[in-house]
């Protein structure tokens, strides 16, 4: 039975419970409910948690455990001589899986009767053709030990199913049991219900952490992957950066990391003057009129998706750049593409950024140190850079740090503006690539899973998220610690 | 304030101290005053430039995808080229492919050329060029659901090629066709002269809102109505998880959750979450729900749920803001008439931090909307999303695009008619975002209480 119907089924069953169970306790107050400990939809409620909570618990971790155990008993039987590596190993059993998936297709579209499938034979049939008749399509002809391993898989999938679909159903059975016996006057089934659900609420909450470690557990088994197959020393300090599909690629970080944090400080460049100046122009001088009109404006650059900044750069920045030191005048631009216009536009992304984080903490400084500072005969810009900022200081070093990690991890932009080549140059009218582009060119590419040159992208995402959370944390401490300061 | 006892006035020797006329060094405070506050008008008047040059680009290279070229084209659908045994067949009829059409676009290609008086010494198939290679496809199309009509002339609106389509636009220039192999200049007189006569017309382009995206050469077929629904379906999956575990979460956090160690891990998690950049989110969905959990590539449900990971943190932020803006005499008074703490979230609390959690779920809904950097990972870009969708199920489970994956699918083209789609689709997009944001601001103004 597929898990949709079991699904459905222990649906429907709770959704019976709790008619049961609200009526049954009702019974048992003889009909009054003012005898009831809690109220009546809570026993009914209590009714249908227990059928529905822990069947679909096990329901979930069927579904996910099933493949690794059927995995591992199958990978015996794919003979050891027809691979040397863990990849090709994990290629054979994606065949495996799609020749089981694939009878199972033709069992189901009725081009195979179920029999047949279980009996079928290399010798005989042309296992590929058949399957291709129902639209699977395999790389390469089946080979008998592959398909004794296709056949283990089904049979295991099968009873596995059959398992699943009994345990599953007797779980919510039980459950159900339990939920209606406990439906008389005396049982306190509003707390049994809340604590259901605030088991629930913990495990809405404990997503963050799961999250998290997805990202961990997913980055660094394939960065130790990498690294067993392509030396650690030489990706961080290699300053080559030229990946070959045919293998013999090198792939040192370099390059990459110095884009990267060229084009950062060239956004940056851009982003914290005119941000900070925004800011406190906004918060120090404008009208309520003025800043009511020109925040939110402002804020709608920081709205806008980061695929329209990469084909603003692309298409317009970059050609305009391109006229104006292209070969036609001063010849240092070889092409729209270049660490300059991926900057320029990143700058303005980050602009609204900078601005409204700096507002914020500017707006933090009480007003009492201003009012001091103008008591004493200052004027207002000497307020701003003697009084002000000082005291904002940290704030802002915060601010700036964040918009720094913004723009390290920012992607469209610099796929779209900022070229594909690697170099280690100082002219910032060149193409360069970064750690981010290079991610994408990596995994979008036709590259096979397992090789060097599709695994360095997770070496990648490894370095761009050790950088980030770093950048994140000193930058979220910081401000915390400002924050306190005056509150 | 060191230094304005330093550089103060010594006492006893006065200087002038006319309040009528400046000092110089007065003037010079004064002047740096008014400097520091240009600096600032500037700083946001540079701001507010960049908002209107890009909004200026957007439009201006936009606007033109909204129109497309036609040609008006009589046909006579002859019996002998497309039902050669003379019954009508619907199996016959199908045998004869898009290329079997070709002869007859040639045919009606040099006689409006002729009937309009037009001297050419182009063959059928150089004129072919004018129009799209969409054109025998449509013809066939017609034929196969009117088969009665062969034999008549059946007067077609064929879609003209993108270079037609683009000189009429003024995107593409005489000068341009020298080294393009695709469209000569001659061909730009005949379009000059069937304009006049008013057999080229440009009309609103309701194909490139509602149509499919098309291959490599067909540019001026493309539409964004496909991975519109690609994207309406990611959306559905981001809103239907990430509003209750969202809201789950907050309330946790914030109405339930003890001072502890986990409790700390979770905030911390949550706030590093929020600013991890959106490529190790489909780093992420490529291991887990590809590699690991087998999901099928390019499918919007994928994508919804990496988009889903990705919008929590900024959901849960929101929502814990509003719950904490409902005042605590409201959860006091509810345990005060013998609410259990659950039921005073649930049923009070809850209700009033309502606008606030939808205003922040929509703004992060519009975040996830515009996001293409995990979307790449996935496998959504590089497929041509060609097809609708037949049904829900393949809806979420078919591969298929997203708007902005689909705008860098086109940008990436080399065929600059392409740009104007990915400008004409980032206007799509933005509307989109504009709309949301605004129900949002409405939603907070309309139904937010301050206490």
């Amino acid at each position: 039975m597929p898990a949709t119907w079991i699904f459905l089924i222990v649906l429907a069953l709770a959704a019976i419970g709790y008619v049961l169970g609200r009526s049954r306790a009702l019974a048992s107050a003889g009909g009054d409910s003012r005898h009831l400990h809690s109220l009546p939809s809570y026993y009914g409620a209590n009714a249908a948690l227990l059928a529905l909570v822990p069947s679909l618990l096990v329901l979930v971790i069927w579904l996910f455990a099933q493949p690794l155990v059927i995995q591992n008993r199958v990978e015996h039987l794919v003979p050891e001589t027809s691979y040397e590596t863990e990849g090709e190993l994990s290629l054979l059993m994606s065949d495996v899986r799609r020749i089981a998936d694939g009878l199972d297709l033709a069992v189901e579209r009725g081009a195979l009767t179920e029999d047949e499938a279980s009996d079928i034979r290399v010798e005989f049939t042309d296992i590929r053709e058949r399957l291709g008749a129902v639209g699977v399509a395999l790389g390469s002809d089946v080979q008998a030990p592959m398909l004794a391993a296709a056949k283990a898989w089904r049979e295991m999938n099968a009873s596995g199913n059959l398992i699943r679909t009994v345990v599953v159903l007797l779980v919510a059975l039980a459950g159900f049991g339990l939920g209606l016996t406990r439906a008389r006057k005396d049982f306190r089934a509003r707390n049994s219900v809340e604590k259901v659900i605030k088991g629930l609420l913990i495990v809405a909450a404990s997503l963050a952490i799961l999250t998290t470690l997805g990202i961990v557990l997913s980055l660094l088994f394939n960065t130790i992957e990498f690294f067993r197959l392509y030396p650690a020393l030489d990706f961080f300090f290699g300053t080559t950066w030229a990946p070959s599909f045919g293998g013999g690629s090198e792939l040192g970080i370099l390059p990459l990391l110095w884009g990267t944090l060229y084009i950062s400080i060239i956004a940056l460049a851009v982003a914290v003057p005119i941000g900070l100046f925004a800011a406190v122009y906004l918060s120090e001088y404008a009208s309520p009129a003025v800043r009511s009109f020109a925040k939110p404006l402002i804020e709608v650059l920081a709205g806008i998706p980061t695929i329209v900044y990469g084909l603003f750069a692309l298409l317009t920045v970059g050609p305009l750049l391109f006229q104006a030191f292209g070969p036609g005048t001063l010849g240092w631009m070889g092409g729209g593409r270049a660490v300059m216009t991926a900057g320029l536009v990143m700058g303005i992304m980050l602009i609204p950024f900078v601005s409204s984080l700096s507002d914020d903490i500017i707006n933090a400084v009480p007003q009492a140190m201003r009012d001091g500072s103008l008591g004493l005969g200052a004027t207002k810009s000497e307020t701003v850079k003697q009084v002000v900022l000082p005291a904002a200081l940290p704030g802002i070093v915060g601010a700036i740090l964040l918009a720094a990690s913004r723009a390290i991890g920012e992607t469209m932009i610099v796929v779209l503006g900022a070229g594909a080549a690697a170099r280690l140059s100082m002219n910032p009218f060149e193409a360069m690539t970064t750690v981010t582009a290079k991610i994408v060119s990596q995994l979008t590419g036709d590259a096979d899973f397992a090789s060097p040159e599709a695994l360095v992208a997770f070496a990648l995402g490894m370095t761009l998220f050790v950088i980030t959370l770093g950048l994140n944390v000193f930058a979220l401490w910081i401000v915390r610690k400002y924050r306190e300061q005056y509150e | 304030m060191t230094d304005a006892t330093a550089s103060g006035v010594p006492a006893g020797k006065h200087t002038s101290g006319s309040l009528l006329e400046q000092s110089p060094r007065t003037k010079r405070r004064n002047a740096s005053e008014a400097r520091f506050r240009f600096y600032g008008m500037a700083a946001v008047g540079i701001g507010l430039v960049f908002l209107v040059l890009l909004l200026i680009a957007i439009v201006r290279n936009g606007v033109p995808a909204y129109t497309q070229t036609f040609l008006s084209l009589p046909i006579e659908l002859k019996a002998e080229a497309l039902d050669k045994n003379g019954n009508r067949d619907l199996e016959d009829i199908r045998k004869v492919s898009t290329f079997g059409y070709n002869p007859l676009l040639d045919e009606a290609l040099l006689r409006v050329v002729a009937d309009n008086g037009i001297e050419s010494d182009y063959s059928g198939a150089d004129l072919r060029k004018m129009i799209s290679s969409s054109a025998a496809a449509q013809v066939r199309d017609y034929v196969l659901t009117h088969p009665a009509q062969i034999g008549e002339t059946v007067e077609f609106r064929v879609l003209a090629s993108s270079r037609v389509d683009g000189y009429l636009k003024g995107r593409v220039l005489r000068e341009d066709l020298e080294r393009d192999k695709n469209l000569d200049a001659a061909h730009l007189d005949i379009i000059d002269v069937l304009k006049d006569a008013g057999a080229v017309t440009r009309t609103f382009n309701w194909a490139f809102i509602f149509g499919a995206d098309a291959s490599e050469s067909r540019p001026e077929q493309a539409g964004i109505g496909v991975s519109m629904l690609g994207s309406l379906f990611m959306m559905i999956v981001v809103l239907v998880l990430s509003l209750p575990i969202g809201v789950a979460a907050s309330i946790y956090l914030e109405e339930f959750a003890p001072k502890n160690r986990w409790t700390d891990l979770i905030e911390v998690n949550i706030s590093n979450l929020a600013a991890v950049p959106s490529i190790v989110f489909g780093i992420l969905g490529l291991a887990v729900f590809i590699q690991f959990m087998h999901l099928p590539q390019s499918a919007p449900l994928v994508g919804g749920l990496v988009l889903t990971l990705m919008t929590l943190p900024t959901i849960i932020i929101s929502t814990r803001a509003s719950l904490k803006s409902v005042p605590p005499s409201i959860r006091d008074a509810a345990l005060g008439v013998g609410a259990s703490k659950m039921q005073s979230v649930f049923h009070h609390v809850l209700p009033l931090a309502m606008p606030g959690i939808l205003t922040g779920t929509i703004i992060g809904l519009a975040q996830a909307l515009g996001e293409t950097a995990p979307l790449l990972l996935i496998g959504m870009v590089g497929y041509i999303a060609s097809n609708y969708p037949d049904g829900v199920a393949s809806g979420f489970l078919d591969p298929n695009s997203a708007m902005p994956a689909q705008i860098y699918e086109w940008a990436k083209r080399a065929d600059p008619a392409y740009y104007e789609r990915a400008w004409g689709g980032i206007i799509i997009l933005l509307l989109f975002l504009m709309t949301m944001n605004i129900i949002a601001v409405i939603l907070r103004r309309r139904f937010e209480r301050r206490w």
